[in-house]
């Protein structure tokens, strides 16, 4: 008699536990687990959803239109990620050589304008150096005409904006990594005759170069999934994968969902590499992780 | 080794500058009268932000965007609270499989995530898509890290076992020690990270403008139609969004100070920082 109450009980209690779960576990099913698995699936259907197909990958891969577009995401996202990580290697060293208050001062700073991206961001430059922006305008009057030929709404001007959101992130993400190099090397390799230059191509540099590379993954992945700067700038005129995707399953030219799903999961793929990348490096230099 | 530190602070200085910039310049754009070839503005002015204030249309998209943002930040709280409850108390086992998949939305951007999301419910039996619920959905998904980290950490600075078993041990049934115990001891972090996710779906924009754009009007899709029309107008969206967020953040950061552990950072959960997708 006790031992079959106490299964009922059990049992009355494991139902009210998985009924409690039940929530959380059909939200991320609904919103998060089903719609990549549906995906997954579409990118390897056919445009009318009845027949099972590489064709999806093969048009994002040979149709120049697309190719275009996954080639100029690579690039503004190669070129962003590098000119913010040389900058960013230099100020985020400079920072640490501050004294402790300021360096904390200078990071919440920084962190602050990291949240600046996005359609803002893009408002502010159009402000800034759009057709009729300020600067735009006080060049002009000034008659320095090496800014006339700049234009906000072309490749070199996506650049500017994307490497203005790439920096604060490579500063966040680099300040952590020199405190890998410790002063006492430092003293040591000057006591043996080292100048700075060795010092820094001989010990320092190799000792943060993991942090680098980890780092630039990781900006290269920002850059890549990113949309919505890249959209209110240039809307959907400039051919970035992440641009042509919003297109396409938007309806701005006109939808094709199945393509989109096989360019969404192309993206991905990047996306994975570059974060399993970081993921790699940063074990290898931040010994605070292990 | 002095003019070294000068060229650090002038190396520094120069950063600040050109991270600033864009903030500067669009806020002496929201209080200018006129301005499009001074040097300065000609006068100063506050009507902008009045008439924005006065703008149904802007009221509304305010309105909107507070909507979809407390829904799935309340509804998220509510679920990861007592999920998380039963889980560390119950089922540890769950812990490791849970935390792949609430940590998997920090990974996606929002271009892929609205592609899988327009595909099931466009149609099908739960054809929810252009409405207000799939974003609120899809709000619920984004913010899973946060909360799950925010959340999971107060439980574990509270040491949740011990706790209700003292409780218990002191006579309180689960449910009072629940209600008693744990949730005033893990509120402020709990806040903490509600806060964090209500700035990160207030300046959401790709998700929104992909599921819900042309339906639903948050104040992100109501900057991107008029940035081109009134500039002035729009740095005073701009302005107004960050001073929001910038509260809501220093809010949290004061809250995350007055407990143990209470490091903002901690509270993100981040090891390092990850992309923003923006």
């Amino acid at each position: 008699m006790i031992v079959v109450r106490g299964t009922w009980a059990q049992i009355s209690k494991n139902l009210w536990l998985a009924g409690a779960l039940l929530p959380l576990a059909a939200m991320i099913f609904g919103f998060e687990l089903l719609p990549i698995m549906g995906m997954l699936i579409d990118s390897f259907r056919a445009d009318d959803g009845n027949v099972w197909t590489l064709g999806q990958y093969i048009t994002a891969l040979k149709n120049p239109y697309y190719l275009v577009a996954i080639k100029n995401s690579l690039l503004i996202s190669l070129l962003s990620s590098f000119i913010a990580i040389v900058a960013a290697a230099f100020v985020a060293y400079f920072i640490t050589r501050l004294k402790p208050k300021s360096q904390e001062a200078v990071l919440t700073y920084v962190n602050l304008t990291a949240n600046f991206a996005g359609v803002p961001l893009a408002f502010a430059y159009i402000i800034m150096l759009g057709n009729s922006g300020l600067f735009t305008i006080l060049f002009q009057r000034w008659g320095l005409d090496i800014f006339s030929e700049f234009d906000l709404y072309s490749w070199s001007g996506l650049v500017l904006v994307y490497v203005y959101f790439q920096l604060p992130l490579a500063i966040l993400l680099l300040y952590p990594i020199y405190f890998e190099i410790k002063e006492q090397w430092r003293e040591a390799a000057h006591l043996l005759g080292a100048s700075d230059m060795q010092f820094w191509l001989q010990v320092g540099l190799p000792v943060i170069m993991p942090g680098l590379v980890g780092t630039f993954s990781i900006l290269f992945a920002n850059a890549m999934g990113a949309y919505a700067t890249a959209y209110a700038l240039v809307g959907s005129n400039y051919n970035l994968l992440s641009v042509r995707i919003g297109a396409l399953i938007s309806g701005d030219v006109y939808a094709r969902p199945h393509l989109a799903s096989a360019l969404a999961m192309l993206l991905a793929l990047s996306l994975i590499a570059a974060m399993l990348t970081n993921e790699y490096m940063m074990r290898r230099v931040r010994r605070d992780l292990k | 080794m002095k003019e070294k530190k000068a060229l650090h602070r002038f190396a520094i200085a120069l950063m600040f500058l050109y991270l600033f910039m864009p903030l500067i310049a669009t806020f002496l754009y929201s209080i200018a009268t006129d301005w499009y070839d001074t040097v300065l503005p000609k006068g100063l002015t506050l009507s902008w932000y009045v008439k924005l204030f006065q703008d149904v249309r802007f009221v509304a998209a305010l309105g909107r965007t507070l909507f979809a943002c407390s829904v799935a930040v309340g509804l998220n709280i509510a679920v990861m609270v007592v999920s998380l409850f039963i889980v560390s108390l119950y089922l540890p086992k769950l812990e490791r499989l849970l935390q792949a998949f609430v940590m998997l939305p920090y990974a996606i951007p929002g271009v892929i995530g609205a592609v899988g999301l327009i595909k099931v419910y466009s149609s099908g039996p739960l054809a929810i898509s252009g409405t207000v619920w799939l974003l609120i959905g899809a709000y619920f998904v984004v913010i899973l890290p946060y909360t799950y980290q925010g959340t999971r950490n107060s439980m574990r600075t509270v040491d949740l076992p011990q706790l209700v078993s003292a409780a218990e041990l002191l006579g309180a049934t689960k449910p009072k020690a629940f209600f008693k115990v744990v949730l005033p001891n893990i509120l402020p972090g709990v806040m903490v990270s509600a806060l964090l996710s209500f700035s990160v779906l207030f300046g959401e924009f790709v998700l929104t403008n992909l599921l819900v754009g042309g339906y639903y009007e948050t104040v992100q899709i109501y900057l991107m139609r008029r940035m081109r029309e009134s500039g002035h107008l729009s740095s005073a969206v701009v302005i107004s969004y960050y001073l929001f967020v910038f509260c809501l953040s220093w809010i949290a950061l004061k809250l995350g100070q007055n407990f143990k552990n209470g490091n903002f950072d901690n509270l993100r959960g981040k090891k390092y920082e990850l992309p923003h997708y923006r």
